[in-house]
């Protein structure tokens, strides 16, 4: 036996033991602070709880919707996803005229969908119908209480008018003012605020208004005020959106999901090392040394590029635990030959490994090209699965070539055993 | 193992199964879900158990043909499916319904998915042209690293897969959504991978032959040797993917499902009939071939 290997060995052995525990608990050494790797990876909406949505343009009869409409669109539902107070949306473009958003966390969907994908064409109507102005000339916009005449406090919608508006405005009401004010409500006297074909509003001018302050009031509370106030200033969508996709997940759900499939998964990979070690016996042992060391490998370049982990992720995830213990056995498969052909121990490894490496390599690019497929022509959870596999992939190469391989020779350098039954011979 | 030999016993057997699945798609088609046909699921947690003919009271208002299931754990969760694409408002509408029946608040919509009628002929199409870029990418390689007559007997290796799967898709009808279409390509990647690791054997031993061994010697003794490798692959990997079937949730079974008889089916194409259909195109071209 050699002493100085076993116990260079055994260190390895501790360290990957440490490394699992602080990855799976957190640490906290001085100034460092681990967290838990299942903390710092990101979810995604079918484990975290989210909206999902596709707004697809509809342009008007037999127009076609530009780039730069659609770019236009993206600005502006991130400017009203930006009001809803969304943290980390995700707003992409999608083929030719769709436009893919992504909301995590978001609960009460029905009002998230309904404010990003109206239209929010605001237009001020004089009493003719004829039209003063638009949302373009609204500087800024913001929900305030103001106080009715009668004393009661009335959520309103405050507008700032930029100078072209607040000069049409005056205008406008100006010429109002020449009608006479009669007792009740008067439409000849008043101003119609519409939203997307909508009367929201209708109130009689009372003044000549000069500074370019509008209100729109009657609004049913602070929080449909607010709203409001977030579309106007976001703007109007250039063209109108419908959602064609829809897909929402509750919070409970997606942890339920989470913790269900994470359980699975813990289940699985035991009875995989439980079958390497009793099939392979010691390099059986060894793969299963290196497949906890793949999976932190995974679960790091996962957290350090920041992909989303979702539902088919972690279906591709175990999946791609599955091949990593394929490089495993082709290689174990190989050293067994080299060891009935009657190669002894050491350059029966060697060779194993050689003859073995070829046949990985273009066993996995086919895959990769696979997944490489999934990435460029799926969507949302389906990309999510691609990374994870492509990620699965290219660690499980790298651990069967290299840390198994290093494992196996420090077992073997550690002369504990010659008996080659061990090694499946 | 005589693996060429009895070729015909494997190229009948997944004929067979092949053939069912054509039939069934011909007399019962395959059963689409909402993310092909288009349509509305809405899930809802009740908080208490349930009939559904007391749910039927509100759904029938909408569609008196939307379908009715329970789900979660307790079975207090329905889920109502309909073919119909709900508006918005109609959409809120369902749920006020349920809220002021049932008394919840906006966070028991557990989830809800609406999918446009023209989304699902993009699907198929995007679907289509997936996989066949991916075959295509696949058979330029091992054109590339093997040879043509490989590249063109791996990819119908896989056609086998994609359509075993199909057949069994078929014959069960298991509604198919887009998670059917990664889990078809992920076993498209698996498959080919598997059935490599033999032709790469065959490319190795076919160095080391003796003079007048036959191809179909050598086909037998390629697969025999990795045979051990091809079923203990899948083995493990089925270990990982069948825990998620048994103990996931029905979003991943979705998921999983497909993926276990892709793996199945590839081991199968990959032992008994990649080797073989090798064998007999080559023994085809060169009748008297001594080397292969």
């Amino acid at each position: 036996m050699n002493l100085k290997r076993t116990v260079i060995f055994t260190a390895v052995v501790l360290i990957i033991g440490l490394s699992a525990y602080i990855l799976s608990f957190g640490a906290s050494l001085g100034a460092y602070d681990m967290i838990p790797v299942k903390d710092a990876i990101k979810y995604g909406l079918d484990l975290r709880g989210g909206v999902y949505v596709v707004l697809e343009a509809k342009p008007e009869e037999g127009g076609a919707v530009s780039d730069e409409t659609l770019t236009r669109a993206i600005a502006t539902i991130r400017n009203r996803v930006d009001g809803l107070g969304v943290s980390e949306p995700v707003i992409a473009k999608q083929g030719e005229n769709r436009i893919r958003i992504e909301l995590p966390d978001v609960t009460d969907s029905q009002n998230a969908i309904d404010i990003i994908g109206k239209t929010a064409q605001l237009k001020f109507l004089d009493p003719d119908g004829e039209m003063v102005l638009t949302g373009d000339n609204v500087r800024n916009a913001e929900a305030i209480y103001q106080t009715h005449p009668s004393g009661r406090k009335e959520p309103v919608v405050s507008l700032e008018l930029d100078s072209e508006g607040a000069g049409r405005f005056a205008d406008v009401t100006g010429a109002i003012m020449e009608i006479p004010d009669v007792q009740g409500y008067q439409p000849e006297r008043s101003i119609s605020i519409v939203l997307d074909e909508d009367v929201i509003s209708a109130p009689e001018v009372q003044a000549h208004i000069t500074d370019g302050k509008a209100i729109i009031n009657g609004m049913p509370n602070i929080e449909a005020a607010a709203d409001l106030a977030t579309l106007i200033k976001a703007g109007a969508l250039p063209v109108d959106m419908e959602a064609v996709e829809i897909r929402t997940v509750g919070p409970t759900l997606g942890a339920n999901s989470l913790e269900r499939s994470a359980r699975a998964g813990f289940i699985g990979i035991f009875l995989v090392m439980l079958f390497m070690a009793v099939y392979y016996r010691l390099p059986g042992l060894v793969a299963s040394l290196s497949l906890i060391i793949y999976i932190m490998i995974v679960l790091l370049i996962l957290v350090s590029i920041n992909a989303a982990l979702t539902l088919p992720g972690i279906a591709g995830l175990l999946l791609s635990i599955g091949m990593a213990v394929d490089a495993n056995v082709i290689i174990f498969e190989r050293l067994k030959e080299e060891l009935r052909n009657g190669k002894s121990l050491r350059p029966a490894i060697d060779a194993g490994f050689k003859r073995a490496f070829r046949t990985i390599l273009d066993a996995n690019i086919t895959t990769l090209i696979a997944a490489a497929v999934l990435f460029y022509l799926g969507a949302g959870p389906i990309q999510g699965f691609a990374v994870t596999l492509t990620v699965g992939i290219l660690s499980s190469m790298f651990t069967a070539i290299v840390i198994t391989k290093m494992l196996l020779k420090m077992v073997v350098g550690m002369n504990i055993t010659r008996n080659t039954k061990l090694f499946g011979a | 193992m005589k693996i060429v030999e009895k070729s015909r016993l494997w190229f009948g057997l997944s004929g067979l199964v092949i053939l069912i699945g054509f039939v069934f798609i011909f007399m019962m088609g395959l059963n689409l879900g909402i993310d092909f046909t288009g349509g509305t699921i809405i899930q809802i947690d009740l908080g208490k158990s349930f009939t559904t003919q007391e749910v039927r009271e509100i759904t029938d208002q909408f569609d008196k043909e939307a379908s009715i299931t329970y789900a979660g754990e307790n079975r207090t969760q329905v889920q109502v499916k309909t073919k119909l694409d709900l508006s918005e408002t109609e959409r809120a509408e369902v749920f006020d319904k349920f809220r002021d029946k049932y008394g919840l608040d906006t966070e028991d919509l557990v989830s809800m998915q609406k999918v446009g009628p023209t989304i699902g002929n993009q699907l198929k199409r995007q679907a289509v042209v997936s996989l066949a870029v991916a075959a295509l990418g696949m058979l330029l390689y091992i054109t590339y690293r093997f040879e043509f007559k490989f590249g063109v007997v791996a990819t119908t290796a896989l056609l086998h897969d994609v359509l075993v799967v199909l057949a069994v898709y078929a014959i069960m009808q298991i509604p198919i959504n887009t998670s059917f279409i990664a889990a078809m390509l992920t076993i498209v990647g698996y498959s080919i991978n598997a059935t490599i690791v033999i032709f790469d054997r065959i490319r190795e031993n076919r160095g080391y032959m003796k003079k007048g061994t036959s191809l179909t010697e050598l086909v037998n003794l390629s697969v025999t040797q990795s045979v051990a490798r091809s079923v203990n692959t899948s083995f493990t990997t089925l270990l990982t993917i069948g825990m998620i079937y048994l103990l996931g949730v029905s979003a991943i079974k979705e998921f999983a499902l497909p993926l276990i008889v892709g793996i199945i089916s590839g081991t199968y194409s990959s032992v008994l009939i990649a080797g073989p259909l090798w064998a007999f195109w080559k023994n085809k071209e060169k009748p008297r071939a001594g080397r292969a």
